[in-house]
């Protein structure tokens, strides 16, 4: 089955449960046999599964729930100011996968979708907007944001630890 | 002079710029410290992200509970039927799997691509990718002498945004061939060469572009030699690479 593994982390991490991952992906597979012609061929094969499988998340009860939450969050708000980083001490820590990924786990739900296809998918902006129906420029704004929150996040972690 | 750079660095190391936009943000980097630390940085932070993102893992069961549950469901019409059909094929390929025979000629060449793709992923996911790595052309096609039974010609590749990472032996249906990878940006590519009449069976004479498995490819035959470039760069690099070797000399 294609894109099997990968799909079945992103909805881990959407789902942050491994039960309902299980079912997210095994709907996403029935959805997208069923739907198959609306598939155009040429399209981005991938972008189309990842949209089918976060589409199934979000009218899923956690879904529904963490879209509410999605709401409260601006997209054209002020930037976050840079705050006062010493990159090299930071860095150092953020091979800790743990701290990272509890940080990642924390990150409201448009951040911590785009950051994943990002980084973790390597998709480019443009499957990234494909994926999630948004401009480009709101994947540009979104990320820059998520990266701004992991980084926060990670400081306020490791100065706990 | 950085601040107009900050702005885009984020985008630098996603590798979305343009090309002109990568190579003066270059040349700015090797005289700005500043900005030269936040790209370390980031890079830092993406590789970590992209280690710590590959978490979870499914389990052997989900895989045999998908496959059950697609292949229960029931077919109401022959159109249905047929769509289904098709769908499962299109999985089955990406997969690596070719069970359904749609026409003999289509599969052969689906199946080739497949394969092709096949090469290409396993590639890039070994630790030594390459047997010969050099930027230079006349250190890779000399490597290929006496290993395959052909020889072949490769691009210059000064002005353009192309990088020739390396080659290796390969075989496709047991026929030897050369597997040359480029680089475009983050993008690797992988040119394959074989013998026109080893391998191009049902895949015609012409130039076609065409997706499989989201990858971009490019085939056609020159010289009794066949030719596949494959690999995710956008169908733009993927032409662009191979309008430069049809005119290689």
């Amino acid at each position: 089955m294609p894109l099997f593994d990968q799909l079945y982390n992103f909805a881990h991490w959407l789902a942050q449960d491994r039960t309902e991952a299980e079912d997210l992906v095994q709907e996403t597979y029935v959805k997208a046999l069923k739907g198959f012609s609306s598939f155009q061929p040429g399209t981005n094969f991938r972008a189309w599964m990842y949209r089918i499988l976060r589409n199934t998340f979000l009218t899923s009860r956690t879904g529904l729930k963490a879209s509410a939450t999605i709401l409260l969050d601006s997209e054209d708000g002020p930037e976050l100011p840079a705050g006062p980083e010493t990159p090299e001490t930071v860095l150092i820590e953020y091979s800790q996968s743990q701290i990272l990924q509890t940080a990642i786990e924390s990150l409201p739900l448009h951040s911590r979708e785009v950051l994943l296809l990002c980084e973790v998918e390597e998709m480019s902006y443009q499957e990234i907007a494909e994926t999630l129906s948004i401009p480009m420029g709101t994947v540009m704004s979104r990320l820059s944001r998520a990266r701004r929150a992991l980084r926060e996040g990670l400081q306020q972690k490791l100065a706990r630890t | 002079m950085a601040d107009d750079w900050t702005a885009k660095l984020e985008t630098y190391l996603d590798g979305e710029l343009s090309a002109g936009e990568m190579r003066d943000l270059d040349a700015h980097l090797r005289s700005c410290p500043s900005c030269a630390a936040d790209v370390l940085s980031g890079i830092q932070i993406k590789r970590a992200v992209h280690s710590a993102g590959k978490r979870y893992t499914p389990s052997p069961e989900l895989r045999q509970r998908i496959r059950k549950s697609i292949a229960a469901k029931p077919r109401v019409s022959p159109i249905r039927m047929w769509l289904g059909a098709a769908a499962a094929v299109a999985l089955l390929l990406i997969a690596g799997f070719v069970t359904v025979t749609v026409r003999q000629q289509q599969l052969q060449r689906r199946h080739t691509f497949s394969e092709l793709a096949d090469l290409h992923v396993a590639t890039l996911a070994s630790a030594n990718p390459v047997d010969v790595v050099s930027t230079d052309r006349h250190t890779v096609k000399p490597w290929f002498q006496g290993k395959i039974p052909f020889t072949f010609n490769l691009p210059e590749l000064q002005n353009s945004e192309f990088t020739l990472i390396g080659g290796r032996v390969t075989y496709l249906g047991q026929a030897p061939g050369a597997e040359l990878i480029y680089q475009v940006r983050k993008h690797q590519i992988s040119v394959f060469i074989f013998q026109d009449r080893d391998v191009g069976h049902d895949l015609g004479s012409g130039s076609s572009p065409l997706q499989q498995l989201s990858f971009n490819i490019e085939s056609w035959n020159q010289d009794g030699l066949r030719y596949f470039v494959i690999g995710d760069a956008s169908s733009n690099d993927i032409r662009n690479l191979a309008d430069l070797l049809k005119k290689a000399r």
